[in-house]
């Protein structure tokens, strides 16, 4: 944007390039308008040299009276002032005339462009047709007299002559001819110009090659480019014109840097003069022809040179619209200038350049708001801060140099320098007089009074710390702030001062940068000494106590600053409250126990690990932390609620803190910094509370112990940590991560348990009492009350010792038990217990195995015996029933054997436990029938019995009269297990009952080969006779039955056979089975013939044969046997596989249902049908059971067949 | 060559900052804390502007009468910022250049140590040495 009203003045400062006019003046005059309009219309292309880019240029003119005197002399380099074309203007038409008078004087003309070199010159002969009616007569052709100026003066240049025909008319012709003409003078102009610059330029070029010559001069060299720089801002090419002085600056910054180091070129010597006047930049004339003309007379001094580039940029930069790149040069100018000033080692009045900086940077500020508007201003507010800010900065230390920043105001000294300080302004420039804010008046009126100061000072801190808010730049704001409390200090206003710092500290905290927090920390802790604010005061003093970047002599003032606050007694209701965590910290809170559990009443210590900042050893009076109680449920029943996760130690929660710790430097790094201002906190005062008086802190960690209280049970939370120093109370309002232990009550518990699993009945064996006495003491006296079990007797042991360990199960101490049995109680008097503990002693008892196979279940197949024992206790009314499992180690097992006649008893004792016994002293008695004998058929006396293993053991049943049908029998033999000697036998009884052992039938089958055959043959039928014979005569149950069935005195019994082959090596032909009728006799024989078929060759086992009773549909129900105990006797009678055999009597069964009358349904349904009944074991002897008959293959010629195929 | 170095973290704290002059210390701490808000103002400038392609080389941030401010920033928003006296006058652009490009080479070294844990304050010797090469070089 440009300044309107300071356009015209540059332009009269201009010179439009300058044509000179010949000739006939008054022609030129009534032209000159129009040209002057014209030419500038359009724009011309130009070409330029050394590869610069071509551009369009608007041209313009300054036409001229020719005058000899213009004409540039030898050597003359200004540009400003020379001809670039000369114009001879003629409207001759007529040829006398032209001869005569004309053509004389162009050839004068002619001859003194030639003489000075000038080759840049057009002839225009303006036509009209006015001219050509008025001489008529002599009129030539119009041609003839432009060619003869031609031939006379455009020696092959015929382009330099024109014809400008009706030039005043309005006819299209003239507009032409215009047009042909002002392209013309474009060219020619254009021409000129890349002619007479490029030859400028490179006489610029070699002057400036011979800079390092002895007696060159930059001021010289400076004229001249600046020269060029005037001809391009004339044309209008204000990038070209910048660019010299860009070059013009670098080329002296070059020079100042080489002077630097060592080079020096005595032309230099204007610069490095003392400074004399420092009065700023000046802006607001195009051209400082002042600074200008002292340069050209080599008496400027750098900031007069400086100050006058910098004036021409700025112009230039304002022409092309880049004010923002002014304010930009303009900071790095004022910088360099102070850094050259230095590298010169010119002398400098205190503060002069400080005046020059601060003047400067306002008047650029000045000169930009004249060409921009407000909003324009405060978008570019990023691109003026900086000087903003500099000439804040510079204000203020100008205002501390003259003594206005003091709380006393200007010594005389300080009147003295700013009187120097304002001489060196010199008088205000002619330009700013009438403005009332010119930088020159502000700098005065700021110099003049301590109130002025402030209110100018203030006035630039403000609006650069707005601007730096307005772009986000609060860091640099924030910074400003800090200078601005500064001087609020200064001036003895620390509470202002406070919020600056404040604001500041925040950020620098939030960021995380240590040294800043100091350092503004520090000034904070002045400003609230100043404004008493104690509690204020005194957290920054702890803060700053604890800080390492401070030196130990400063952190021991600060800690002694809160020490000397703690002596002084002060009002005991209210104590300072400040932080704990910037006094210490708590790294570490671990439990001993370390479970923090305990029972009620027990020691609980929790062992604090403080961390304190301080520099030196600080006393407290008393720390303590306050307890949150909670009441709770779990905690009173015992040890079971408690679940241990909760309440691990701090040790392994810490990791966790520095988990947090970690996840909190994220934002910012350094933990002791954090904490800004005091927290308001005030120790709760909790019911209960841990307390250490009189504790000395070390710095460094430091270990405190407390002993919690322990009484009720509950869950106590440790809430706050406080420390007492006199009249200062440091609090950490939050202990964190929650840290708690629970105190717990409990009931005392008995408990018995085996010493070894798992407990074998029969045997005595020790089991162990185990008391936990939980909230009970045992007193002198106590004592245990066990209610006898028959089958659970106490065996009085010699040498009971009872063990009382703590809860940790460190062994307390031993004593043995007296105990005292009676028929029904056994007593066992405890040694006196303290509660907690736990106490142990150890019982051998022994549990008798029950004799009856009915107390243990065959189907159970652990053979468990329960016992309880009911105890009555001290501490109850009620009685404690306990259970103890014991295991039968045996399972036995009888059955009855026959051969003929002839009876066996067998007894299989299987061991089911995990030891090896010995037995010893078998026996087997009967109880009823005294004739019977039972002769053992068992050698050894003492029989190793293993692990999962079995024994057997057989009798031979002798009787004298007549077997008995029932035997009621007791086995009985004496155990050890196999490790012990025989001393420690125990007895086991095994009672059983064997019914209708009598034989009443024998079966007798017989294999028959075919007839004419020797043996039989597979595939061949066979005869199979079976013989069933009555061995006894009838029993009475069994006539009983019978007769009321067959009434008809033969007594007869139904009897029902069958062949069954269950391994498929016979095939039964016709009838498998039958009835027969018995008679109840002895001897009575049926025989029954049946065809069967083997099957395969070999040694076949005989198809197996059962005989069963069959009763009548009306018969009563007969006594049933025990299905489980008819399988088990029938496996044994029969010696077969007993699984086979249940299985098979199922079968026969079913079939026996299908050939009575009756069908299995109906069987089943209701007794009054007829049905299978099987005899018992014994009473049924096959005497062809397991016999064998040889079956040969069926033919030879089966071989051949095989030996064919 | 180098008056203050400094590496700052994503976040805006130091990782490492070392100036020559110890009596100065404390003014180069503020002087490379303001100069964070310029980077800021450059990063998110020049990532409107050119996206992925981002130059790391932030250039001058600002000047002072004393003292010239450069940044680099890396790819993970870590800051360089390099300090250097404005009467030092040899030192270009691609020198300046050339110092930050060492020692965001020195900076990756740090961070493939796997025992530095990133986030925390740079200890490294090997960095400390790259740093003071770059201080002393020409005083």
């Amino acid at each position: 944007m440009e300044c309107p009203e300071e356009r015209p003045i540059i332009y009269t400062m201009e010179n439009k390039p300058i044509v000179t006019c010949a000739g006939d003046h008054n022609l030129f005059t009534s032209l000159y308008t129009s040209l002057a309009q014209q030419l500038p219309r359009e724009p011309m292309e130009w070409r330029r040299t050394y590869g610069r880019a071509p551009k369009m240029i608007h041209l313009e003119a300054n036409f001229v009276q020719f005058k000899e005197e213009l004409l540039p002399k030898e050597g003359n380099k200004a540009l400003l002032t020379f001809p670039f074309l000369h114009i001879y203007w003629t409207d001759c038409c007529d040829t006398e005339a032209y001869k005569s008078s004309v053509k004389e004087d162009m050839l004068r003309w002619h001859n003194s462009l030639r003489t000075h070199g000038s080759a840049d010159w057009v002839i225009i002969v303006v036509e009209s047709n006015d001219t050509k009616k008025k001489n008529k007569t002599n009129i030539l052709p119009r041609s003839s007299i432009v060619d003869k100026i031609r031939s006379d003066f455009c020696n092959k240049q015929n382009d330099r002559c024109v014809v400008l025909s009706d030039p005043l008319k309005d006819s299209s012709r003239s507009q032409e001819s215009w047009n042909s003409l002002l392209l013309k003078l474009r060219t020619l102009l254009l021409m000129s110009f890349t002619k007479n610059l490029g030859c400028f330029e490179d006489d610029m070029r070699t002057l400036r090659e011979k800079r390092t010559q002895p007696g060159w001069s930059f001021c010289e060299y400076f004229m001249v480019q600046e020269e060029l720089a005037f001809v391009f801002e004339m044309l209008q090419q204000f990038e070209d014109a910048l660019v010299q002085y860009d070059e013009l600056d670098a080329l002296f910054t070059q020079y100042v840097l080489n002077f630097g180091a060592g080079d020096t070129a005595n032309w230099l010597g204007s610069f490095c003069a003392p400074v004399r006047n420092w009065s700023g930049l000046l802006l607001r004339r195009p051209i400082d022809m002042e600074k200008r003309d002292s340069i050209q007379r080599g008496e400027a001094s750098l900031l007069d040179l400086r100050s006058y580039l910098f004036s021409r940029q700025c112009t230039l930069l304002i022409f092309l619209q880049r004010p923002w790149e002014v304010t930009q040069r303009a900071l790095e100018l004022l910088h360099n200038c102070v850094q050259e000033l230095r590298l010169l080692e010119v002398s400098v009045v205190d503060g002069a350049l400080d005046c020059w900086v601060f003047l400067s940077c306002l008047e650029v500020l000045h000169r930009i708001e004249g060409c921009c508007d407000q909003a324009q201003l405060a978008a570019n507010c990023s691109h003026t801060v900086g000087l903003w800010a500099y000439a804040t900065d510079k204000l203020k230390s100008l205002g501390e140099l003259c003594g206005l920043v003091s709380e006393k105001g200007p010594t005389s000294e300080d009147l003295n320098r700013t009187v120097d300080l304002l001489a060196g302004l010199g008088d205000e420039r002619p330009e700013t007089v009438n403005s009332l804010q010119s930088p020159y008046k502000k700098l005065k009126e700021a110099l003049s009074s301590v109130e002025a100061f402030e209110r100018h000072y203030l006035e630039l801190s403000h609006a650069a710390m707005e601007m730096y808010r307005a772009i986000g730049r609060v860091r640099s704001a924030r910074l400003v702030g800090k200078s601005l409390a500064e001087f609020y200090m200064r001036k003895g206003d620390p509470e202002k001062a406070e919020t600056f710092l404040q604001e500041a500290l925040k950020s620098y905290l939030s960021e995380g940068w240590s040294l800043p927090v100091t350092h503004t920390r520090r000034q904070i802790a002045e400003c609230q000494k100043l404004l008493d604010r104690k509690e204020d005061y005194l957290q920054t003093s702890a803060l700053l106590a604890g800080d390492l970047n401070l030196s130990t002599e400063e952190r021991k003032h600060f800690c002694q600053e809160i020490l000397n606050f703690a002596g002084k007694p002060g009002n005991p209701s209210h104590k300072a409250t400040l932080s704990m965590s910037v006094f210490a910290q708590l790294t570490q809170l671990q439990f001993h126990p370390a479970s923090a559990s305990v029972h009620s009443g027990a020691v609980l210590k929790v062992e604090l690990t403080l961390r304190c900042l301080m520099p030196i050893s600080v006393h407290i009076q008393q720390l303590a932390a306050s307890i949150h109680f909670d009441v709770n449920h779990g905690g009173t029943h015992g040890r079971t609620q408690k679940s241990s996760e909760t309440y691990q130690p701090w040790g392994v929660v810490c990791k966790n803190t520095h988990l947090l710790m970690r996840h909190h430097e994220g934002t910012s790094p350094p933990d002791t910094l954090n904490c800004v201002s005091p927290p308001t906190v005030t120790m709760k005062e909790g019911a209960q509370m841990l307390k250490v008086q009189d504790v000395t802190l070390a710095p460094g960690n430091n270990s405190i112990v407390f002993t919690a209280p322990s009484g009720q049970p509950g869950t106590y939370t440790l809430r706050q940590l406080c420390a007492t120093v006199g009249e200062v109370q440091f609090v950490l309002s939050h202990i964190y991560p929650s840290v708690r232990y629970e105190v717990y009550s409990q009931e005392p518990q008995l408990t018995v348990e085996p010493l070894s699993e798992p407990l074998l009945a029969g045997l005595p064996q020790m089991v162990k009492f185990t008391l936990l006495t939980g909230h009970y003491t045992v007193k002198k006296g106590d004592a245990l009350q066990l209610s006898n079990a028959e089958t659970l007797p106490i065996l009085p042991s010699t040498s009971c010792t009872a063990r009382i360990s703590n809860p940790t199960a460190e062994l307390v101490s031993e004593s043995t038990l007296s105990i005292q049995s009676s028929e029904k109680v056994t007593s066992i008097s405890l040694p006196p217990t303290p509660p907690y503990h736990v106490l142990e002693f150890e019982l051998e008892v022994a549990c008798i195995i029950p004799s009856g196979s009915e107390t243990a279940p065959l189907h159970d197949p652990k053979w468990r015996e329960c016992e309880r024992m009911s105890i009555d206790c001290p501490w109850s009314i009620y009685s404690t029933l306990l259970a103890l499992t014991f295991y039968i180690p045996f399972k036995t097992k009888h059955s009855l054997l026959s051969a003929g006649n002839r009876k066996y008893i067998q007894v299989c004792v299987q061991n089911v436990s995990d030891v090896s016994f010995t037995l010893a002293e078998v026996k087997l008695t009967e109880k009823q029938h005294g004739s019977l004998e039972l002769q053992s058929l068992n050698t050894k006396t003492h029989q190793l019995l293993c692990s999962k293993h079995s024994v057997f053991c057989l009798w031979e049943v002798r009787w004298k009269d007549e077997l008995p049908s029932c035997m009621q029998c007791v086995f009985s033999a004496n155990f050890s297990p196999l490790s012990q000697d025989t001393s420690a036998f125990k007895p086991f009884h095994y009672q059983f009952q064997l019914e209708r052992v009598t034989t009443l039938y024998s079966v007798k089958a017989e294999i028959s080969p075919p007839a004419g055959e020797q043996h039989c043959r597979s595939g061949l039928l066979c005869g199979l006779e079976v013989c069933i014979t009555r061995l006894t005569e009838p029993a009475e149950g069994e006539i009983a039955e019978e007769s009321k069935t067959e009434p008809d005195g033969f007594k007869i019994t139904k009897l029902m056979y069958e062949v069954a082959d269950s391994s498929s090596n016979w095939a039964v032909c016709g009838k498998s089975s039958g009835m027969v009728l018995m008679p109840m006799k002895v001897n009575a024989t049926h025989k029954v013939h049946i065809e069967v078929m083997p099957l395969f060759a070999g040694h076949l086992p005989y198809p197996k044969i059962k005989v069963l009773r069959y009763l009548p549909h009306t018969a009563a129900v007969a006594i049933q046997p025990d299905p489980d105990s008819c399988v088990e006797n029938d496996s044994l009678s029969l010696l077969d596989k007993t699984l086979d055999d249940q299985a098979d009597t199922a079968s026969i069964r079913s079939r026996g249902s299908v050939h009575s009358v009756g069908s299995g349904d109906q069987q089943q349904r209701g007794v009054a049908m007829p049905r299978l009944e099987a005899f018992s074991p014994g009473q049924v002897f096959n005497h062809s059971h397991t016999q064998q008959v040889l079956v040969l293959p069926a033919t030879d010629d089966h071989i051949m067949e095989v030996n064919a195929t | 060559m180098a008056v203050c170095i400094a590496v700052i973290a994503k976040e805006n704290y130091p990782l490492y900052i070392r100036s020559v002059a110890t009596q100065n210390e404390l003014k180069f701490h503020y002087t490379v804390h303001t100069s964070l808000d310029v980077v800021e103002e450059k990063i998110s400038s020049v990532g409107k502007a050119l996206g992925d392609q981002r130059e790391l080389y932030l250039g001058l941030l600002y000047p002072t009468e004393d003292y010239k401010v450069y940044g680099y920033v890396t790819n993970s928003k870590v800051k360089f910022v390099i300090v250097v006296d404005s009467s030092n006058t040899s030192l270009r652009d691609n020198e300046i250049r050339s110092m930050f490009r060492k020692l965001h080479n020195s900076f990756t070294d740090v961070m493939c140590n796997p025992f530095y844990n990133p986030g925390d304050p740079i200890q490294s010797k090997a960095f400390n040495g790259v740093v003071s090469g770059m201080m002393v070089q020409t005083g």
